[in-house]
């Protein structure tokens, strides 16, 4: 009998053999074998096996008459991920794995869970929200609706949820969770009876496969400890290393150099026992391995480490090695967060005849039975926040934070406690954690709108801006801190490196892309080069960012809030300069920050007192005082979390009046002096920060008080930042076009007057720069600054009257 | 005692044998009398006996799973032995029997463990001179260490050769009777060069470099929660050195290509995960003490507990002792009082809590104008060294910045940290000397590199690099910034050297303060600044009044002259300047005190400021 070949290092799955003569060498009654023992057609199924006490019950009228398409006719996949089951059972029981659960295997009776398997197919779960089961009809039985999907499909897995097995049958499940080496061949089987008998004509690759996850022994890494050995386990954690391709062989092939008999030997926990003598011709040493004849399966080393979220302060993290078997080798990649569901093992290191000693230390790792990426969504979905669980209570304490009427301010307050004051910039923070509602219209050609709060402060050095951002970014799980002085343009967005050790070309992800969906806090912002800064353009407005670089072309991801502080370049501020001219920021990137604060010294006495006192109560207040003060960080964190999970708020039509008559309001403001107060771009602010603010309250409607709030705060950093200091309104063309109205008038006057100046000399096509000035200061009677005078004759060459060329200035018409 | 107790399983014995020696260890003197592996080199030590080691935890490996208890059975006699495997590296069985499945799996952790980084040479000096004074005139009978030696040839045989020549040198104390007549028998401290060579090769990821001295392997059987990464301890354990641990090693790496099971560790991380047990000893725990500092002069157990007599005797003192390391440091630092003054808050310094994100407590010192001759920063090093327990210099040359691995780094082949030289551990003096930058380039290292001191300094705290992420380690560092102009590092605190030397007798005078104190001075000095920066601090209501008053008023007169964060030092500079007159409240006296060194120091820098300005 012919099996296929099978290369070692091959993609193949490692075994197939020909089912053909199976059919006729079993008969009908011990066919459930093929589920437990391994099909080896040229060795007959020996007593042993059919005598064991594993063997199951047979039910066997099930499948009574069932054609070649049936369970006997579909080869089983071996399964090495549960290891020794595919070797007789009972040799489990004499040679127990040193765990020492060795009574176990009797206890299972097998038969009996087998029977109990199969009324888990009508099992209805209509509260399922996960994504695997879109299509599927919820009023319906899941299972059923899954085994419908592989018989169409064609691809032989069928996953199975370990919630729903506990919800069925508490037993089994415990029985699943403590021996799973034993209980999912059972499940297998059963499936597979189900399966053919459901769908007689249905021709599968291989047997079903089932994969349990999401088993409630779910832990972090650090929790693993000796009594898990050999129990099923589900763990987080992040893959670091993934090993090359290992082809382990399952079965050895030999073959007889003096008489050609060949002969299969199987592996028996990584040891080939090598036959002494030839069967056939009973010549001693003759029989030699033919590798290309031989099973191999493939085997992949993963190693995973604990993801940061659930590591203690102060530890490094774990790591533990986890074996991926047949079709689930290559299927993570380094960096990917994953969900494992496996067995856990313990090997102890082998114990060498040539050694008295032996190390008393185990080796441990997963086999993995079920993998889940928990990031997966992310890379195609829209609203990713992480699904993190929380527990009912949590929910209940969250919803009652939220029922209570000053919540905005409580939380406000909760938000960088050792700060002081500044209640509008931290509101302002606060929303920019909640962020709007992500719309889409992608159908009408205006793609995805910025759901994301940008927020810039700028003050004075000392004004503790960057405590505000290191709260901010150790607050939020996806934060990135960047400082403009240390990151470049390649640091921002992304760069192609070429890995060490593939030596492919990978993108390597800046602060922007890593921040996707969280805050990128930048210190120093006016202290980032012009082309760093360029890139934020995009960033900030449209949420994607475009590479071009080494052959790769792609655009990334990247809504992110963008939370900044910026010095102003006098190190001083001068409240007689605008905003612009304070910071010496370009306009167009100051007009896609929603809300921008000035954090100045409000100099009164009043708030020294409080300052002084905050401030020293800081130093001698003992930790526990604080506590009881404030929300502490963790609540804060989850409550921002849910509600940027849970919580979609739309528009309601009040609101929506109540936004419309706001952004007239502003626009009427500016028209009354000739001057445009209000853009587009403004409402959209409004927008996002009046649904962030129904976040804050858990409601799933944008009403009148979230409007107004958003209005208020609105103002209130208009009114620092866009303020004009000539004139002491509030004039939105600061930030949209860098300059005043009033200025721009006044640099109009300027360059009038100057024009004045020169006329009034008379025919003269070249002047001195600097008795030019003189004139102009004689004449005028506001002072004139060299820079306005500087300004004025700028204007003038722009008008083609003259031309500067060094230190004169020459006449053109 | 464990003999007796080890066939008996499930007896508590571990439990036992701890509390016993944790009542031991409490006696009187009773840690002298075990030997340190600070101190006394490896190959001097008994394998299996009991020493101590104060060190600094590296790094944290994997969990790992041995046997708790196993049956052995002999083959020829079919007799089982139940035994244990605590506190033991490998099984004790002859070479033909075989283990009974009856195991019982225990979890115990590993932990990477190097002598303190930065620790002064006086620290190890007076420490191990504390073990010389309690041991005994030798009294060692050689025919009994003889006999065991000869015992332990038994299950250990190939690496023997070097201990027994060098065997009439040594004596150890037995474990088995570390009461009996206590005696740590150590012998003259001629460190081997041939091991110091032989570790070379082998990477011991001492945090910083050029450091020696052993590194081991630490095993945990309780409580590993606890420990901290960076923590100092000092343990108490069992030495293991058994050459059959590298043997295993050895032999695994050369078998790994045949067996698929060992493929799941690199060489490489063989290599690191068990090294030679001649290099790297393994200590299984039985007992550790967090140290709150390591200055050998304090009694070990803190301040709060039972010593009140010696802080009492030492507060009473401390006016006194700073007077002189005032004027001492005024004569390091060229006559100038003001910046000796500072100097002095800034090495009492402590981050004792943390409010959010904020450390509070840190003090880091600019020390501008350090004259650029005859190696001043250098010599000031080499004093400050004398009196903290452990410091480290870093010359913020070009190279420097951009080449050395100043974050501790995950690697991932070898599946361990790579330590940089910012894993310091806690009051370390990391002194930063700017006067060595030139002009010149950084590159990506040197920007993260600066980037890296920029935050320890603002938030004492270090991002160490898991490549796929970072992860944030809170540090308690004092730093202290010695350069010409002002740092290009934050600092809390800048103070502009006033140097009273005309600089021609610059020269001269810098070779005289090299000149060291007496040595009672400078144990004096070195006590009290350990004890001033662990005292407890509290501002009492009424002085907390007076400090806001203070404040409104000197805001009213002037807003410019005073910020919050001015407001943040002056607190500082208050808490240290009591702290440093073992005043354990703020008085008001201390509070104008602070305020006027604060002025002193405001108007230095304004002169300062238009000397600069006036300089193109």
């Amino acid at each position: 009998m012919s099996s296929p070949l099978s290369t070692p290092g091959g993609r193949k799955r490692g075994r197939t053999t020909n089912p053909s003569t199976r059919e006729f060498t079993c008969p009908p009654s011990t066919w459930p074998q093929v589920g437990v023992s391994r099909l080896v057609p040229t060795v007959p199924p020996n007593e042993v096996d059919m005598s064991s006490p594993l063997m199951y019950g047979t039910p066997s009228s099930r499948v009574e008459g069932t054609p070649r398409s049936g369970v006997r006719g579909t080869p089983a996949r071996q399964r090495p991920d549960l290891g020794s089951v595919s070797k007789a059972p009972q040799v489990d029981l004499q040679s127990e794995p040193p765990s020492a659960d060795g009574a176990v295997a009797s206890e299972a009776n097998a038969g009996q869970r087998h029977r109990k398997i199969f009324p888990l197919s009508l099992f209805i779960d209509p509260s399922s929200s996960e994504d695997e089961n879109t299509g599927l009809d919820l009023n319906e039985p899941l299972y059923m609706q899954k085994l419908e999907e592989i018989s169409v499909v064609g691809d032989p897995v069928l996953n199975v949820n370990c919630l729903h097995v506990q919800s069925f049958d508490a037993e089994l499940y415990r029985q699943l969770i403590c021996y799973p080496q034993e209980v999912i061949p059972t499940f297998d089987m059963a499936v597979n009876e189900l399966f053919f008998e459901r769908f007689p004509d249905s021709i599968l690759e291989y047997q079903i496969q089932v994969r349990p996850y999401n088993a409630l022994k779910t832990r972090n890494m650090r929790n693993l400890n000796p009594e898990d050995i050999d129990q099923l386990i589900t763990i987080s954690g992040m893959v670091i290393r993934t090993s090359q391709l290992i082809p382990e062989m399952q079965e050895a092939f030999f073959q007889c150099q003096v008489c050609a008999f060949s002969t299969r030997v199987e592996v028996d926990r990584g040891r080939i026992a090598e036959p002494a003598v030839c069967r056939h011709c009973n010549t001693t040493h003759s029989l030699a391995l033919v590798h290309n004849r031989s099973l191999f399966s493939d085997k992949q080393m993963i190693k995973i480490q604990e993801s940061p979220d659930d590591m203690p302060a102060g530890q490094t993290p774990h790591t533990t090695v986890v074996y991926a078997h047949n079709d689930l080798v290559d299927k993570v990649q380094p960096g990917d967060r994953i969900n494992i569901t496996g067995v856990y093992r313990a090997v102890p290191m082998r114990a060498n005849p040539r050694q008295s000693n032996v190390k008393s230390v185990y080796k441990t790792h997963i086999d993995v039975i079920h993998f889940r990426k928990t990031d997966e969504k992310r890379l195609h979905g829209l609203d990713d926040a992480e699904q993190k669980l929380f527990t009912e209570e949590r929910v209940q304490t969250l919803k009652e934070l939220a029922a209570k009427p000053d919540v905005y301010e409580r939380l406000a307050s909760a938000l960088a406690p050792s700060i002081y004051e500044h209640e509008d910039i931290k509101k302002g923070i606060l929303l920019q954690l909640f962020g709007g509602t992500r719309k889409d219209f992608s159908q009408t050609g205006r793609g995805n709108f910025r759901a994301d709060v940008n927020i810039l402060l700028c003050g004075d050095p000392g004004t503790s801006k960057s405590q505000l951002l290191q709260y901010v970014f150790n607050l939020v799980p996806r934060g990135q801190y960047t400082s403009g002085k240390g990151s470049s343009a390649v640091g921002l967005t992304a760069y192609v490196m070429k890995d060490p050790e593939t030596r492919q070309l990978v993108l390597q992800t800046g602060a922007l892309v890593l921040s996707d969906n969280g805050i990128c806090c930048i210190d120093e912002f006016d202290k980032m080069s012009d082309s760093t800064r360029s890139v934020l353009h995009e960033v900030m407005e449209q949420q994607t960012l475009s590479i071009a670089k080494a052959g790769i072309i792609c655009q990334l991801n990247a809504r992110t809030s963008v939370l900044a502080a910026a010095n102003p370049i006098e190190s001083q501020w001068n409240p007689k300069k605008t905003t612009i001219e304070n910071i010496q920021l370009p306009h167009t990137l100051l007009s896609r920050f929603d809300l921008i604060f000035l954090m100045l010294d409000p100099q009164d006495e009043a708030y020294d007192r409080r300052l002084a006192h905050h401030l020293v109560s800081l130093y001698y207040q003992s930790e526990e005082q604080l506590e009881e003060e404030f929300l502490d960080m963790a609540m804060l964190r989850d409550y921002i979390a849910y509600a940027r999970t849970y919580i979609n708020p739309k528009l309601s039509e009040e609101a929506s009046q109540a936004l419309i008559e706001a952004y007239v309001d502003m626009r009427k403001i500016g028209s009354g002096r000739g001057m445009v107060s209000a853009y587009p771009r403004q409402l959209e602010s409004l927008i996002r920060l009046a649904e962030a603010h129904s976040k804050v309250r858990f409601s799933e409607k944008v009403e009148t008080i979230d409007v107004e709030e958003a209005k208020r705060l609105h103002r209130e950093a208009l009114k620092q930042s866009a303020t004009d200091p000539r004139t002491g309104f509030v004039d939105i063309s600061i930030l949209t076009t860098g300059m005043s109205a009033t200025a721009r008038k006044r640099r109009e006057e300027v360059a009038q007057a100057l024009k004045k100046v020169i006329q009034a000399k008379g025919k003269t096509p070249a002047m001195k720069y600097h008795t030019l000035l003189e004139d102009l200061r004689r004449q005028s009677e506001t002072a004139i600054t060299k820079e306005m005078f500087d300004e004025a004759l700028r204007a003038l060459s722009d008008e083609d009257y003259l031309t500067v060329t060094g230190k004169t200035v020459r006449l053109l018409a | 005692m464990f003999a007796a107790s080890q066939n008996t399983p499930n007896s508590g014995w571990a439990a036992k044998a701890v509390a016993f020696f944790k009542d031991r260890l409490k006696e009187k003197d009773a840690h002298t009398w075990v030997p340190s592996l600070n101190d006394v080199p490896l190959h001097y030590l008994k394998p299996n006996s009991l020493v101590k080691f104060r060190c600094f935890i590296q790094d944290m490996f994997d969990p790992e799973f041995y046997m708790g208890t196993y049956e052995a059975v002999d083959p020829s006699t079919k007799a089982k032995v139940l035994r244990c495997g605590k506190y033991k590296d490998v099984t004790e069985c002859g070479v033909s029997t075989t283990l009974e499945p009856s195991t019982m799996t225990a979890e115990r952790h590993t932990f990477y463990c190097v002598p303190i980084p930065g620790e002064s040479p006086w620290v190890k000096e007076i420490s191990s001179s504390g073990q010389a004074r309690v041991v005994p005139s030798t009294s060692y009978a050689p025919t009994r260490q003889k006999r065991s030696y000869e015992e332990d040839d038994d299950d250990m045989d190939t690496d023997t050769q070097p201990q027994k020549q060098r065997e009439p040198h040594t004596g150890m104390s037995e474990l088995s009777e570390p009461h009996g007549n206590g005696d740590c028998k150590r012998r003259e401290k001629e460190a081997p060069s041939s091991q110091a060579a032989s570790a070379s090769h082998l990477d011991l990821n001492f945090p910083l470099p050029g450091e020696k001295g052993p590194s081991c392997l630490l095993k945990v059987y309780e409580e590993w929660d606890g420990f901290k990464l960076n923590e100092a301890v000092e343990v108490f354990g069992i030495l293991s050195v058994s050459p059959a641990l590298s043997a295993l090693a050895d032999e695994d790496a050369s078998s790994s290509l045949l067996d698929p099971a060992g493929g799941m560790e690199t060489a490489e991380e063989q290599r690191v995960h068990s090294p030679p047990a001649s290099l790297v000893p393994r200590l299984h725990m039985l007992h550790a003490k967090p140290l709150p500092h390591n200055n050998p002069l304090l009694p070990a157990a803190g301040l709060e507990d039972n010593n009140s007599a010696f802080l009492s005797s030492t507060l009473r003192e401390m006016a006194a002792v700073r007077a002189e390391l005032l004027a001492y440091f005024t004569h390091v630092l060229l006559g100038d009082a003001l910046a000796a003054e500072y100097l002095i808050l800034h090495l009492v310094s402590n981050v004792y809590t943390r409010r959010d994100v904020l450390p509070l407590g840190k003090f880091t010192l600019n020390l501008s104008g350090c004259p650029a001759v005859a190696s001043f920063t250098e010599r000031f090093y080499q004093i400050i060294q004398q009196l903290v327990p452990s410091s480290y210099y870093l010359g913020m040359t070009l190279q420097n910045m951009n080449q050395m691995r100043l974050v501790p780094k995950k690697d991932y082949v070898a599946n361990r940290l790579l330590s940089g030289a910012l894993q310091l551990a806690t009051n370390t003096s990391l002194f930063l000397d700017e006067s060595q930058l030139e002009q010149g380039q950084l590159d990506t290292t040197g920007v993260r590199n600066v980037t890296a001191l920029g935050n320890l300094i603002s938030w004492q705290k270090v991002d160490y690099d898991f490549s796929y992420h970072q992860m944030e380690f809170p540090c308690n560092i004092n730093v202290l910034i010695a350069s010409e102009g002002r740092s290009l590092l934050p600092s809390d605190c800048q103070i502009h050297l006033q140097s009273q030397v005309a600089p021609p007798d610059l020269e001269a005078y810098l070779g005289g303060i090299q000149v060291h104190p007496q040595a009672s001075q400078l144990n004096k000095f070195r006590m009290y600044l350990s004890v001033a920066r662990q005292l407890d601090y509290s501002i009492a209501d009424e002085v907390t009044k007076s400090v806001e008053d203070d404040f409104v008023d000197m805001r009213k007169d002037d807003p410019q002259s005073i910020s919050a964060e001015d407001l943040h030092r002056m607190l500082v500079v208050a808490r240290l300047l009591s702290l440093s007159l073992g005043q354990t409240s703020l008085s008001r006296d201390s509070w104008l005190r602070a305020k006027h060194v604060e002025m002193l120091r405001r108007s230095r820098m304004e002169q300062n400021k238009c000397v600069n300005g006036n300089e193109p």
